[in-house]
């Protein structure tokens, strides 16, 4: 019998069961946030956006796009990184994970995989969704979806962790609901920093997320609350703060074995 | 019943020499599984094993036998890698289960004690999961030979939830099988299992280890252990305190009684008796003696003599032959534990 030196058949038995759980409940998985999006367009974009005045040379409709993106794009890989491994806790399946011959970062190569694809494409459907509301051009097609892979694996790859760290599914929605929405909205994910009054806008600039929105935002149109570099940086480090405490995780067996 | 002499069953050289050739030509070969030092105790500070050494043989049936939260299933989720050991060496082909876990995992099957599956997947669907997780190339030929061993050919496109808690269990053991490993953890494979499905269970893990599949499990029914294992292990509070073939256990433990049911009912054994230590039961109706079968005199000839010669008449009597239940009883009530 060989012994592989990479379990592939293992990593793509997680990924095609994860994906095939979302084809499942595709209504779930795509339809929902594409109404969702769809209503924000309604609201943001015709109802307020057509009193407002460009932002950055680009119709208030069209700058709220990456913000609205990344705003799904965030809860969705959470969430997607978060269930894929609380349910096999949760039901008692993880036994067979532990007692596979795979490796931990197979496991969250496979799991973390899985859901930044479903997040990926599913910013992907959102970005066609917005193309039927408003004209959209991508500025720097390269980094749009640089940023959008790298927003999505980091932060499928922090849901990930939640899902070991939960004990429950109250604790699961917690961080999602608290911390995450929040930030996004104050991050500016559908105004430009600029247009804070100066007290909030120093509080929005701690907010970790304005550096992701405003990356993603120049990707598209060329303009930045900060300068990319900036963004990019703080997206790596927030993941490599991620692969961090993930490699502890399995280290010490956190919550995952006794 | 007498008290069983822990010494005696430990008795190495009588152990040797009762061995037939064929069993000592298989302990020379090197175990399947052998687990040395091996210790847990949980953060909590429960001790839940004491360290243990045990080998298991290439292709026998090893039952582990125990109470409740005795060890059993700690003992097994650390070889198949759910536990973390606090001490100890385990290896299981050769392989050391920490640093070559692919290789020993690979050669691993587990039957967990708790149903738990993916309810709203397929039989199919989730078999093949466990095949691909354990690192195997796809198979259909293979998944469709264990899923019709198992009687679940026909429900091999049904949701898991659909099924009853025996076909469930099947699906267990489907998935633990499907990567045709060669050394199966079954822990508590009967568990809240009807008659029916026990025998059949029973007649799959024959049928594995015939196939060449070593099979370690775990039960609390001194039945099954007693109807299964070539080797019995009996563990108590996280300590291993027999390992031993099963007929020789049977053998060296088990003790025959003699009831006699007297023509005359009487208060008090007669002094001339008291060398037998005989009680007396059913309201001095009947007199018991509990004898060793393997001794040289088992005392009923003369024991019957003595009574012709004091007039004493019996109207039947019946001999019964201690069951690996007392033998277990009496083993862990030795050792002072009670079920915890």
């Amino acid at each position: 019998m060989s012994v592989p030196a990479f379990n592939a058949y293992g990593v793509w038995a997680i990924y095609s069961f994860e994906m095939a759980r979302a084809l499942r409940t595709i209504w779930q998985s795509l339809v929902t946030p594409v109404i969702t999006t769809s209503l924000y367009f309604i609201v943001f974009g015709a109802a307020i956006g057509s009193r407002m005045s460009q932002v950055g040379g680009v119709s208030y409709g069209a700058f709220i796009v990456p913000g609205l993106i990344l705003l799904s794009l965030f809860t969705q890989s959470i969430f997607n990184g978060s269930f894929g491994i609380y349910l096999p806790r949760f039901v008692g399946t993880i036994y067979e994970l532990l007692s596979a011959p795979v490796s931990p970062l197979e496991i969250v190569l496979a799991y973390v995989g899985a859901a930044a694809t479903k997040s990926i494409v599913l910013g992907l459907v959102i970005l066609g969704t917005a193309s039927l509301f408003v004209s959209i051009h991508v500025v720097h097609p390269f980094w749009m979806i640089a940023f959008l892979v790298l927003t999505s694996v980091t932060f499928s790859l922090f849901g990930f962790i939640l899902g070991i760290w939960s004990k429950n599914f109250e604790q699961l929605q917690i961080i999602p609901m608290l911390v995450v929405t929040p930030l996004t909205f104050l991050g500016g994910a559908f105004y430009s920093i600029d247009m804070l009054p100066p007290t909030w806008r120093a509080v929005a600039y701690a907010d970790p997320v304005v550096y992701l929105i405003s990356g993603f935002r120049w990707s598209f149109y060329g303009t930045a609350d900060v300068r990319v570099a900036i963004s990019l940086g703080a997206t790596l480090a927030f993941f490599f703060a991620c692969l961090v405490i993930v490699s502890w995780i399995f280290r010490t067996g956190y919550r995952l074995k006794s | 019943m007498n008290r069983i002499d822990l010494a005696d069953v430990a008795g190495a050289g009588e152990y040797a020499a009762n061995r037939r050739e064929g069993e000592i030509a298989r302990d020379a070969a090197p175990p399947i599984v052998s687990i040395r030092n091996l210790a847990k105790t949980y953060a909590s500070g429960l001790e839940a094993l004491k360290p243990i050494n045990l080998d298991i043989r290439k292709g026998e049936i090893f039952a582990l036998l125990g109470p409740n939260g005795a060890g059993k299933t700690t003992l097994i989720n650390i070889v198949c890698g759910i536990v973390t050991p606090s001490g100890g060496k385990i290896t299981a082909g050769g392989h050391d289960i920490k640093r070559e876990y692919r290789a020993a995992r690979m050669m691993i099957g587990l039957v967990p004690q708790e149903l738990t599956t993916d309810r709203f997947e397929s039989v199919w669907t989730t078999v093949s999961f466990s095949r691909g997780l354990f690192g195997r190339p796809p198979s259909p030929s293979y998944m469709e030979r264990v899923l019709r061993d198992l009687s679940l050919w026909d429900k091999r496109h049904d949701q898991i939830q659909s099924l009853s808690g025996g076909m469930k269990r099947r699906v267990m053991i489907a998935k633990a099988l499907s990567h045709e490993p060669t050394i199966l953890f079954l822990d508590e494979p009967t568990a809240g299992v009807d008659v029916e499905l026990r025998r059949d269970m029973w007649a799959l893990v024959r049928r594995l280890r015939d196939g060449g599949v070593t099979i370690i499990l775990t039960t609390h029914y001194i039945d099954e252990a007693e109807e299964m294992a070539d080797r019995i292990g009996v563990i108590n509070k996280g300590e291993l305190i027999l390992v031993e073939e099963k007929t020789l256990l049977m053998k060296k433990l088990g003790h025959k009684r003699l009831t006699l049911v007297l023509q005359e009912p009487m208060s008090a054994v007669p002094g001339e008796l008291a060398e037998w230590h005989l009680t007396l039961k059913a309201g001095g109706n009947e007199l018991e003696y509990n004898f060793d079968i393997n001794a040289e005199h088992t005392g009923v000839p003369s024991l019957l003599g003595r009574l012709r010669d004091l007039g004493i008449g019996f109207k039947d009597l019946a001999t019964t032959q201690s069951s690996l239940e007392d033998i277990f009883v009496s083993l862990v009530s030795e050792r002072g534990g009670n079920s915890r």
